[in-house]
C-alpha cells in the first residue's frame, strides 16, 4: 500500500499543483505561478530520483516487488477486471526520470510565455501527469486513460500558447493520435475477450508468450492486435509514413511545449511498442520484423533528407526528430531468426539484445538533444522574432556563450563520440548488420545526411561575419536561467556520451528479458501449430 | 351480479394497493401540474409561491419516489410485475428510466430558473407542459401494451410541440414548432397504422403476449417469407418508424436540426435527452417483446430486424457527425451532434436483438451476459448523457443570455472571460466525443464491447458496427472542437462586450459537469446498478 501511495503521490504531484494553482493564485501573480511550476516539477524530479537510488538493476521484471508480486495494484472496475496497477522496470524507469527532467527544464523555459499565465502552467502540470502515468501504468487500461487524458492540455497548449498556425496544429496532432488511439481500443479489446478478461499488461504478457496454460492468442489474433497497435504507436513515434503531424505541430508549439514533444511525447510511441506491442504480441513482432526495418530506415534517410531542405530553424530541428526516431525503430525490428531442429529461433539474440538496448539509449539521447535543439531555437527565436535559417549569421560573436552551448548540443543530436547521441546510433547500426547488411549501409549513411544538415544549420546560424537578419539590435547575451538550462542538458548529453552505462546497467536486464521472453513466445507458438517462416534479408 | 361485484372490488383493490403505489412519481407529477394551474387563479399566492418553487418540488418529490421504487426493487421488498391490468409494468429497468426521467426534469428545471426562460407570466404554461410531457415519458419507459405504447409516445411529443413553438415572438420558433407538428403527426399515423395491423395479425396488444402469438404466425406459415409474416414485418417497421422519428434517426431527422435550431436550448436540452431516453426504453421494450422467452423458433426474422436497426444506426451516426462538420449555429450542430449519439445507442439494441435471436445456439458462448452487457450499455450511455449533453445546452443557454447569439463565433473567446463555465464546456464536449477520463467514454466502451464481443461470435456485421463507431469516434472530435477552439483559440469579435457570468451560474455548470468526471473516474457503482437492472430484465 505504501508503495502504491508513493507512485500515485509521484504521478499526481503535478495535479496537485495544477489544482494549486487554480484555486490560490491570482491571475496577476505572474512570477509567483512561474516559480511555483518549476518548484513542483522540481519536487517531481526529486521524487522519481528517488525511484531510481532505489532501483534493483538485478530485478529484471517489474518493481517493486511485494511479497513476491511484481508491480502494485488495487482495484478500479471489478466488473471488467481493471485494475489501478503501478510499477516499474528498466524500460521505464529512464524514461520517468526523463520526463520529469525534460518538464523540469521546460518550465523554467515557461518564462517566454506571454499571455494567459494560469492556463498555461495548470494544463503544463496536467500534461506531466499524464505523461508520467502512461510511463508507469501496467494495465492497459490505465495506460490508455492516461494516454489519452495527455491528449487534451497538449491540444490547448499547441493551439492557445502557439504560433500562427497553431489552430491547424494543434487539431492536427489531436486527430492523429486520437485515430491512433481508437486503434489501440481494438487490440484492447482483442486481448481483452481473447485472453479470459483481462487487461494487466504482465498478465496479457505472458499469455502472449505462451506462459499461461490453457490460453494463448492465437496467429491472426497477434499479427492483427500487433499491426493494429504498432500503427497507433508509430502515430506518436512518428515514423514514416505518419509523421506529418510532427512538423506542424512542432513548429507552431511555444518553445517549452515543443521541448516536451520531442523530449518525452514521442518517446511514448516507442515506449509503447516495448511495452505492449512486443511483448504481447511475439508472433506479429516477427511478421513484421522487416517492416519494421524498413520503416526505421525510411524514416531516418527521408527525415534527413527532409531535414536538409528546410530553411524554417524549427522545421529543420522537428524533421531530425523523424529521423533519430528512426533509428529507435530500426533498433527493435532487428529480430532476425533461423531453422533449428525443425522450428525457427533467434538467430544472434545478443546483436538483437544490443540494438533493442541501442533503441532505448537513443529514446533517452534523443530526449536530451532534441529538447536541447528545440530550446536553443527558441532561446533565438525570443530575441529576433523569426527562425528563418538564411537570415542568421554571426551569433557567434554576439552571443558567445549560447553558441557554444548550442554547438555542444546540436554535435550531440549530430552523434558525435562521446557525446549521447553517438551511442545509441553507433548500437543500432552495428546490430542491424547482423539483421541485413544492406539496410544497415543505408542506415549508417544516414549519419552522413545528419551531419550534412546540422553543419550547414550551425554554419549559416552562428558562423559568419556578421548578423543579416531583422531585430539585430535585439540580440544579447544568454541570461541565467536559459544558460542553465542549457548547460544542465549539455552536461546530461555528456554524461550520457561518456558513461553509457549509466543507462545500460538500469535496462539491459529488463531488455533481455524481454528479448528472451519474446523467443520463447515464438518458440511456444510454434509448438501450438504456427507456422513461422523467416523472411529473407538481403 | 355477485361475480360482477368480485371482479369490481377486485379491481379496486388492485388499483388502490397496488397499481397507483407504482404510479406514485407520476401521480406526484400530475398533482403539481394541477398545483400550478390552480395556484395561478389565486393571483397573490402565485406571488409568494413562484412556479419554478412548486415544480422543483414536485418534480424532487418524484425523484425521491422513483428512488425509492428502485431501492425496493432491488433489495427485493417490492415484487415487479404488470399493473393496472397489464396496461404499464412495474420493473427495474422502469423504475431506472423514471428516475432518470425525474432527475432530468430537476435539472432543467433549475436551469430555467438560472436562464429566465420561461418569464413569471408564463412560468405555469411552460412548466406544466413540461411536466405533462414527463409523466407521458414515464409512460413510454413502463408501456406493458401497445395502446400505452401510442399513449406515451403522443403524451410526451404533444406538449414537445408546443415547448419548442414557446418563444412566441420568434418566427423560427414557430417555423420549427410547425414543422415538428407536421413530422410528428405523419409519424405517429404510419405507427398508429403499423400498431393495428400487428395488434390485428397477431391477436394481441399485450406486450408479454406478442412472442407467443408471433412464434405461430411465423412459425405456421413459414417463416417471414409467408404472406402474414410479411404484413408482420411491415407493421414492424410502421412501428419503428414512429420510434425513429421520436429518435431522429437517419432518415427520419430532418426534423431535428430545425427544432433545435428554433427552440430555446433549454427546450432543446430536454428534447435531445429526456425524450430519446423514453423512447430508447420503449425500443428495447418493444424489441424484446418481440424476442420472447422462444427466439429459436424464428431466428431470421429477429436476426433481419437487429441487422436492419444496425445498418441504420451506422448510416445515423456517420449522417450524423458528417452533417454536423458545415454548421455555424451551436444548437443545430449539437442537433446532428444527437442524430450521431442516437446512432451510438442504436448500436446497442441492434447487438441486443441480434444476439439474441441466435445467440442461445450457440456452444460456448454467454448470450445472455453479452445481451445484458448491451442493455447494460444503452443504460449507462443514457445516464451519462444526460449530463453531458445537458451541460452543453445549459453552457449555450448561459453564454446565450450574455452574447445574445448562439452562433459559433459569438463565443469567441469567452473561454477567458468566463473560465470556469468554459471548462464545464470542456469536460461535456470531450466526453461528447468519447474521451476518458469522462464518462462518456465508459457508455461507448460498454457498447464497443458488446459489439467486439457479438461480434466475434454470432454475426460479423456487428465487427462493421465497431469499426464505424471508432471511425466516427474520430470524426466527431472534429466539430465539437471548433466550439472550443472559438471559445479559446479565437480573438473576441470586435464590438463584443464581455461576459460576465456570475459563481452561482458557474456552480451549476460545475454541477453538471462534475458527475460527467466522477462516472468517468469511478464508473462502477454506475455500472453494476445498471447491470443489475439489466439482470432483471434479461434473466
Amino acid at each position: 500500500m505504501d508503495n502504491i501511495l508513493s507512485l500515485s503521490a509521484l504521478i499526481f504531484m503535478p495535479t496537485i499543483g495544477a489544482l494549486a494553482l487554480a484555486l490560490l493564485f491570482n491571475n496577476k501573480a505572474v512570477e509567483a505561478m512561474r516559480v511555483f511550476t518549476v518548484v513542483i516539477t522540481a519536487i517531481t524530479f526529486v521524487m522519481t530520483l528517488s525511484l531510481w537510488s532505489n532501483f534493483d538493476p538485478n530485478e529484471t521484471g517489474i518493481q517493486p516487488v511485494v511479497d513476491g508480486v511484481n508491480g502494485v495494484s488495487v482495484e478500479w472496475i471489478g466488473t471488467w477486471n481493471i485494475h489501478y496497477r503501478l510499477g516499474y522496470d528498466g524500460i521505464s524507469l529512464p524514461l520517468v526520470v526523463l520526463t520529469s527532467f525534460i518538464s523540469m527544464l521546460a518550465a523554467m523555459a515557461s518564462w517566454s510565455i506571454n499571455k494567459l499565465h494560469k492556463g498555461y502552467f495548470i494544463l503544463f502540470l496536467l500534461l506531466e501527469t499524464g505523461m508520467l502515468g502512461v510511463f508507469l501504468a501496467l494495465d492497459f487500461f490505465l495506460f490508455y486513460v492516461f494516454w489519452e487524458v495527455m491528449l487534451l492540455p497538449m491540444y490547448f497548449l499547441i493551439g492557445v500558447w502557439g504560433g500562427p498556425r497553431r489552430e491547424y496544429a494543434a487539431i492536427k496532432f489531436f486527430l492523429y493520435t486520437l485515430a491512433g488511439s481508437v486503434l489501440m481500443l481494438i487490440a484492447m479489446l482483442m486481448f481483452y475477450f481473447g485472453g479470459g478478461n483481462e487487461f494487466n499488461i504482465l498478465t496479457l504478457t505472458a499469455i502472449g508468450q505462451g506462459k499461461v496454460p490453457g490460453l494463448h492468442f492465437d496467429e491472426f489474433t497477434q499479427i492483427t492486435a500487433f499491426i493494429l497497435l504498432f500503427i497507433g504507436f508509430a502515430i506518436k513515434v512518428p515514423c514514416f509514413p505518419f509523421h506529418t503531424w510532427l512538423p506542424d505541430a512542432h513548429v507552431e508549439a511555444p518553445t517549452p511545449i515543443s521541448m516536451i514533444l520531442a523530449g518525452v511525447l514521442l518517446k511514448m510511441g516507442g515506449y509503447g511498442i516495448l511495452r505492449i506491442a512486443f511483448p504481447i504480441c511475439p508472433v506479429g513482432a516477427q511478421y513484421a520484423a522487416y517492416t519494421l526495418v524498413a520503416i526505421g530506415v525510411i524514416s531516418i534517410v527521408y527525415g534527413g533528407f527532409a531535414a536538409l531542405a528546410q530553411t524554417d530553424f524549427k522545421r529543420m530541428v522537428a524533421y531530425s526528430s523523424v529521423s533519430h526516431m528512426g533509428y529507435v525503430i530500426l533498433g527493435m525490428g532487428v529480430w532476425k531468426i533461423t531453422a533449428d531442429n525443425g522450428i525457427m529461433v533467434t538467430a544472434g539474440r545478443d546483436y538483437w539484445l544490443m540494438g533493442m538496448n541501442g533503441a532505448m539509449f537513443q529514446m533517452i539521447a534523443h530526449g536530451v538533444s532534441s529538447a536541447g535543439m528545440f530550446f536553443m531555437v527558441g532561446v533565438i527565436y525570443d530575441r529576433v522574432h523569426h527562425r528563418d535559417l538564411n537570415q542568421f549569421g554571426g551569433l557567434f560573436g554576439l552571443m558567445p556563450l549560447y553558441s557554444g552551448l548550442a554547438a555542444g548540443i546540436f554535435f550531440a543530436g549530430l552523434g558525435l563520440p562521446g557525446l549521447c547521441g553517438f551511442i545509441g546510433e553507433v548500437f543500432v547500426v552495428l546490430s542491424t548488420w547482423n539483421f541485413s547488411p544492406v539496410l544497415a549501409i543505408v542506415a549508417a549513411s544516414g549519419v552522413i545526411i545528419t551531419a550534412g544538415y546540422i553543419l550547414w544549420t550551425l554554419q549559416r546560424v552562428y558562423l559568419g561575419s556578421e548578423y543579416k537578419g531583422p531585430h539585430a539590435d535585439e540580440i544579447t547575451p544568454m541570461n541565467a536561467r536559459e544558460a542553465t538550462i542549457a548547460i544542465t542538458l549539455l552536461v546530461m548529453a555528456v554524461v550520457l556520451g561518456v558513461y553509457p552505462n549509466l543507462m545500460f546497467d538500469v535496462m539491459n536486464g529488463s531488455m533481455a528479458e524481454l528479448v528472451d521472453g519474446m523467443d520463447a513466445g515464438l518458440r511456444a507458438a510454434q509448438q501450438s501449430g504456427v507456422s513461422i517462416t523467416a523472411v529473407p534479408t538481403p | 351480479m355477485t361475480s360482477f361485484g368480485t371482479l369490481l372490488n377486485d379491481l379496486i383493490n388492485e388499483t388502490v394497493q397496488t397499481s397507483l403505489c407504482h404510479f406514485a412519481p407520476e401521480l406526484a407529477l400530475s398533482a403539481t401540474v394541477l398545483a400550478l394551474l390552480l395556484l395561478r387563479l389565486f393571483g397573490s399566492v402565485d406571488r409568494w409561491i413562484p412556479p419554478y418553487f412548486t415544480t422543483l418540488v414536485g418534480s424532487l418529490v418524484a425523484l425521491g419516489l422513483c428512488g425509492s421504487q428502485l431501492l425496493d426493487l432491488l433489495n427485493g421488498s417490492q415484487e415487479p410485475g404488470p399493473f393496472f391490468t397489464g396496461l404499464l409494468v412495474f420493473d427495474h429497468f422502469g423504475a431506472f428510466v423514471r428516475g432518470l426521467l425525474a432527475l432530468f426534469l430537476v435539472l432543467v428545471v433549475a436551469l430555467t430558473v438560472l436562464t429566465g426562460i420561461p418569464d413569471r407570466e408564463d412560468g405555469p404554461d411552460f412548466y406544466t407542459l413540461m411536466l405533462g410531457s414527463t409523466i407521458g415519458m414515464m409512460i413510454m419507459a413502463s408501456a406493458n401494451h401497445m395502446l400505452m405504447f401510442f399513449v406515451g409516445i403522443e403524451m410526451a411529443s404533444v406538449p414537445g410541440y408546443v415547448m419548442v413553438g414557446f418563444l412566441k415572438g420568434n418566427r423560427k420558433s414557430s417555423e420549427a414548432a410547425f414543422k415538428y407538428v407536421v413530422y410528428g403527426a405523419g409519424a405517429a399515423g404510419v405507427m398508429l397504422y403499423g400498431i393495428s395491423l400487428l395488434t390485428g395479425i397477431l391477436g394481441t396488444a399485450s406486450l408479454p403476449d406478442m412472442a407467443s402469438h408471433l412464434a405461430i404466425v411465423l412459425g405456421d406459415g413459414g417463416g417471414a417469407g409467408s404472406a402474414e409474416g410479411r404484413t408482420v414485418l411491415l407493421a414492424v417497421l410502421m412501428v419503428f418508424v414512429g420510434l425513429a422519428f421520436k429518435l431522429s434517426l437517419v432518415p427520419f431527422h430532418f426534423w431535428c436540426p430545425d427544432v433545435f435550431e428554433g427552440a430555446s436550448a433549454e427546450v432543446a436540452a430536454f428534447l435531445s435527452v429526456a425524450s430519446k431516453g423514453a423512447a430508447f426504453a420503449l425500443l428495447v421494450r418493444f424489441c424484446l417483446a418481440l424476442v420472447g422467452p422462444t427466439p429459436e423458433a424464428y431466428p431470421e426474422f429477429l436476426t433481419g430486424i437487429g441487422l436492419g436497426l444496425g445498418a441504420i444506426a451506422a448510416v445515423t451516426v456517420t449522417f450524423g457527425n458528417l452533417a454536423a462538420y458545415s454548421q455555424t449555429n451551436v444548437k443545430r450542430l449539437l442537433a446532428y451532434s444527437t442524430i450521431a449519439h442516437a446512432g451510438f445507442m442504436l448500436m446497442a439494441v441492434s447487438a441486443l436483438v441480434v444476439v439474441m435471436a441466435k445467440g442461445s445456439t450457440i456452444e460456448g458462448f454467454d448470450a445472455a451476459e453479452a445481451a445484458r452487457m448491451c442493455v447494460e450499455g444503452l443504460l449507462f450511455y443514457l445516464f451519462v448523457y444526460l449530463f453531458m449533453n445537458l451541460g452543453a445546452f445549459a453552457v449555450i443557454a448561459l453564454l446565450r443570455n450574455q452574447t445574445f447569439s448562439e452562433e459559433i463565433d459569438s463565443f469567441n473567446g469567452v473561454g477567458w472571460q468566463a473560465p470556469a463555465l468554459c471548462s464545464c464546456m470542456v469536460v461535456c464536449l470531450f466526453s461528447l466525443v468519447g474521451l476518458p477520463p469522462f464518462g462518456g467514454f465508459w457508455g461507448k466502451l460498454v457498447i464497443f464491447m458488446s459489439l467486439f464481443n457479438i461480434g466475434s461470435n454470432v454475426h460479423w456485421f456487428m465487427w462493421v458496427l465497431l469499426v464505424v463507431g471508432g471511425a466516427n469516434t474520430v470524426f466527431s472530435l472534429f466539430y465539437y472542437i471548433k466550439i472550443l477552439k472559438a471559445m479559446f483559440m479565437k480573438e473576441p469579435l470586435e464590438n463584443a462586450r464581455t461576459v460576465e457570468i456570475p459563481s452561482t451560474i458557474s456552480n451549476y455548470a460545475l454541477l453538471i459537469a462534475l458527475p460527467v468526471l466522477l462516472l468517468g473516474l469511478f464508473p462502477t457503482w454506475t455500472t453494476s446498478l445498471a447491470h443489475g437492472v439489466a439482470t432483471w430484465l434479461i434473466p
